[in-house]
């Protein structure tokens, strides 16, 4: 029998198996456990160093990583770019190299550049797990998604999940369409045309213009937070517009043939993308997103600290880009 | 891959008159079944500590609380051999403050199983006293921790294995020492 095991790192769900992103939604489950125990702790990663290098502004995925890294007994630091030699001008590498002199064993990311992971994946030691890079993938937001799903509707597979809102600079929608598609949901996108990347069917998606098709043909929709800036950059025309025209709202949703499971990533902009009566509403599984987001860092956690010996060894012996 | 010698150390009925005499002594040991709760520990430990409440409830007339414990995240070698796939359930139904608790296994070995299993119920609550019933006692501890209620004790040395089957996982009942098949 092969043990699966995930690697050192976790840059993205795009490069993983379908087995692989299994494993980590199947043992995201005991894990949900933990949360609810007297002692919210187990000794699993005790004596670890994680350091969260977190380059741009979160709550909930910093939050969610650390609550994580605490239940599972690990030691961490949370370095922000705000205050740190990042704003000093220093590097990526070297500030990732400099955590690492400390003797460090992994360190959770996020970082405004896509690819900013991987990139420092090949020149660290220690396992590196992607918490968002810039418009590629976020990994952990879309496995929480899709342990979500799972939970409510009982399987993915053959699930229809439309995802709502910015899909050309959504890292999550990347990361979902990855992972969804790979354990056999069917995928669309819904949005206005400058938000909806025009190569986006070549990823097996369907595309929705009117959010009202979207509704009528899906089990869940997932609804991406619509960030103010693109109002700006002339992106959409208002605000107010893009509520009339693709706010989830409560009206809409009554038309749906059938119970809509709502997910949401957060941030919300009530009265933007979504209703408020639907954000709080019976078919919103927001806050349990929030719940299972911790099982499954604490998930992929505990998977790359295990991982086989022989994977970590040759991580180590082939010095990875060092000289790069 | 060689063919590895298997002796027969307990068939079904082996198995059950086992069970049959570690309920008995788990009671006796317990003064009874005041406060008493049987801890399973996954997977097949679970399967037995199942049976034996069975077993305690047709005589005693007492349900005994039953939890199960996985003992995964609180094992010392998470390092050397790598995680488990997957991780099994932990539901413990009744608060252990002051319990009688005893904890079931199938095979006892090096003990570090238990070891974790006693540093996880640390975490769960204090138990007046905990006991350990095992169907097989293997020898080869790596601590000093010995079971109060052992179901057959088998000789086996290092390279040998020794396998439980139950009939809820394996479809039989057995107990079967494998020489030379590495625990």
């Amino acid at each position: 029998m092969t043990v699966l095991s995930l690697g050192k790192d976790l840059l993205g769900l795009e490069p993983l198996s379908p087995d692989q992103i299994r494993l980590i939604l199947d043992t995201a489950e005991p894990f949900k456990e933990v949360s609810e125990r007297p002692i919210k702790k187990v000794p699993a990663l005790r004596g670890k160093t994680i350091v969260n290098l977190f380059f741009e502004a979160s709550t909930r995925t910093r939050i969610s990583f650390e609550f994580a890294e605490k239940r599972l007994s690990a030691d961490t630091v949370n370095v922000a770019a705000q205050g740190s030699s990042v704003q000093k001008g220093e590097n990526l590498v070297d500030t990732a190299r400099n955590l690492e002199a400390m003797r460090i064993d992994m360190v959770v990311v996020r970082h405004p550049s896509s690819g900013a992971a991987k990139f420092l994946a090949e020149r660290i030691r220690s396992n590196v797990v992607n918490g968002g890079d810039g418009m590629h993938e976020h990994p952990t937001q879309a496995l929480l998604d899709m342990l979500t799903i799972r939970d409510r509707m009982g399987r993915l597979e053959g699930l229809k999940v439309c995802i709502c809102g910015d899909v050309s600079h959504s890292r999550v929608a990347r990361s979902n369409i990855w992972g969804l598609t790979k354990l056999g949901a069917e995928v669309a996108v819904c949005g206005p045309q400058t938000l909806i990347p025009g190569a986006v069917g070549d990823l097996g998606v369907t595309v929705f213009r009117r959010i009202e098709e979207a509704i009528e043909w899906a089990d869940v929709l997932n609804v991406l937070r619509l960030q103010l800036e693109r109002m700006k950059a002339g992106y959409i025309p208002s605000l107010r517009e893009y509520y009339r025209v693709f706010g989830v709202t409560l009206e809409r949703l009554e038309h749906a043939p059938r119970d809509i499971l709502i997910l949401h990533p957060g941030p919300m902009n009530r009265g933007v993308e979504i209703d408020s009566r639907v954000a709080d509403g019976p078919h919103s599984v927001i806050l349990d997103q929030v719940t299972n987001g911790v099982a499954v860092r604490m998930a992929v956690l505990y998977l790359l600290a295990g991982g086989r010996p022989e994977l970590a060894d040759a991580a180590k012996g082939t010095d990875r880009g060092g000289g790069a | 891959m060689t063919h590895l010698e298997s002796t027969l150390i307990l068939d079904d009925a082996g198995v059950r008159r086992a069970l049959e005499q570690m309920a008995g002594e788990i009671v006796a040991l317990a003064g009874g079944t005041e406060g008493l709760v049987l801890i399973g520990i996954q997977r097949r430990g679970a399967d037995l500590a199942h049976r034996l409440t069975r077993t305690i409830a047709e005589r005693e007339g007492a349900e005994i609380p039953l939890g199960v414990m996985d003992i995964t995240l609180y094992r010392d070698d998470l390092q050397t051999i790598g995680p488990r796939p997957v991780v099994g359930e932990t539901r413990l139904p009744v608060d252990l403050d002051g319990k009688w608790v005893v904890i079931v296994d199938d095979v006892l070995y090096t003990g570090r199983t238990v070891r974790a299993a006693l540093d996880q119920l640390a975490d769960f609550g204090r138990p007046a006293r905990i006991g350990l019933a095992v169907l097989v006692d293997r020898g080869g501890r790596e601590l000093p921790i010995q079971a109060d209620i052992v179901g057959s004790v088998v000789a086996a040395a290092p390279g040998d294995r020794v396998d439980v089957c139950v009939s809820e996982l394996d479809g039989r009942d057995a107990v079967e020492l494998v020489r030379g098949g590495k625990q």
